[in-house]
């Protein structure tokens, strides 16, 4: 597949268009801001956390089409899941944006394995890992703001 | 100072901005993130029938337009060596002799000095006062390269050439469908800013990019601009003198890609 078309697969372009859990949540008991302020980007995440397990989550904001379709899917990959896994899935995707996880470790990641793309554009990869930095820190205290700048 | 939705500095405020606590005014001469070419020669005098000094800083103006800072009667005028085709990290700040006789130096190092001593010490004159320590040797060098390189062009055949490029992109890109420019003022030159419907002005930037098309794209250092036209960035193609009408025709097919892919 051409770079290009790699990075701007049809289901990051769907998520764009249409990002899940796109909403602000009243009954959140933990809130995260995540800022890249060169490039305007930002974002907030929601979560209602059960104990160690994230009950419900869901985000706002304005960014390029990586960033809110990374934001929308990870919305979805991290529902339901507990803190310890969900922080897993983020030093995978990590790896994998950034083009250091082998391809045997890919399937894990499950529809996550669409940002592989990014890889080749280290520009963007602080696009596709804000909304999870943005989750991170919301995990690791109430009210928090973050950048990947 | 405020702007109209075309871009253009709101002069009726201007006046009204001028106080006694004016210390002085700095302003762009050309806008890096609209095309705008404020009537700075109106602000200047202006401001000097207050006795306020004006810094205007040129870093687009003086490798696009031609300049002359004693028509313009500019107390200070700033531009940087890397956007006139020549090295980073050096630059220009021409100033008024008797305004810098007056300032003291910033920075002491060698060369600054007239003469020491454990009480006092004398400055060197115009302009080593200012320039301590071992200069940006070569890329001085580079600079004064590149100066020549555009003046053996010559700066108003640059203008004009740019001139024609911004106007034939204007049009072609109006064409576009979802497509807005950002900056429409009447004195204008080579920066056609814009947004696309539906598509983030940094994908634009990477799509392009992979066309082998480089712009810019954000809030090119002037969020506050962005915010009154109420968008997070804007994409940018800005002309230089090697640009081509061939080159914009280029940027408007690619331009249709984005449209095809992301809106």
């Amino acid at each position: 597949m051409a770079t290009l078309d790699a990075l701007y697969q049809d289901l990051i372009l769907d998520h764009n268009r249409k990002p899940k859990n796109y909403r602000s949540m009243e009954n959140a008991n933990r809130r995260a801001e995540g800022n890249n302020p060169l490039c305007g980007d930002r974002l907030i995440v929601w979560l209602l956390m059960d104990g160690d397990t994230i009950e419900d989550i869901s985000f706002e904001g304005s960014g390029c089409a990586i960033s809110l379709a990374s934001a929308s899917l990870m919305t979805t990959a991290v529902a339901g899941k507990t803190r310890q896994d969900a922080e897993a899935l983020f030093v995978k995707f990590h790896r994998l944006v950034t083009g250091s996880l082998p391809t045997s470790d890919g399937q894990e990641l499950g529809k996550l394995v669409a940002f592989k793309g990014v890889s080749e554009y280290p520009a963007r990869v602080k696009c596709a890992s804000l909304a999870w930095h943005a989750l991170k820190a919301a995990m690791e205290q109430p009210n928090a703001v973050v950048s990947t700048e | 100072m405020p702007i109209t939705d075309t871009g253009e500095l709101d002069l009726d405020s201007f006046a009204a901005l001028m106080t006694e606590r004016t210390r002085i005014i700095c302003l762009v001469h050309l806008s890096n993130a609209l095309g705008t070419i404020n009537p700075i020669k109106r602000i200047i005098a202006a401001a000097h029938q207050r006795g306020i000094p004006v810094l205007v800083d040129g870093a687009q103006s003086a490798p696009h337009l031609g300049v002359d800072v004693q028509d313009l009667d500019c107390d200070f005028f700033a531009f940087s060596g890397h956007k006139l085709y020549g090295p980073t990290g050096v630059g220009v700040l021409y100033g008024k002799e008797d305004l810098l006789d007056r300032m003291p130096p910033y920075q002491g190092g060698g060369d600054m000095i007239s003469a020491v001593t454990l009480e006092k010490s004398t400055w060197a004159p115009l302009p080593s006062k200012f320039e301590a320590g071992t200069p940006m040797i070569a890329e001085v060098i580079g600079l004064s390269a590149a100066i020549q390189y555009v003046e053996s062009l010559g700066l108003e055949r640059i203008a004009e050439w740019e001139q024609q490029l911004l106007s034939v992109a204007t049009e072609r890109v109006s064409q576009i469908s979802g497509l807005r420019i950002i900056g429409t003022a009447k004195e204008k030159a080579g920066v056609l800013g814009f947004v696309l419907d539906g598509v983030h002005p940094h994908d634009i930037g990477t799509i392009l990019d992979d066309e082998g098309i480089a712009i810019r794209a954000g809030h090119h250092c002037a969020q506050p601009v962005m915010q009154h036209f109420g968008i997070p960035g804007t994409a940018r193609a800005s002309f230089g003198l090697y640009n081509t009408p061939e080159e914009i025709e280029a940027l408007a097919l690619a331009l249709g890609r984005v449209g095809r892919m992301l809106a």
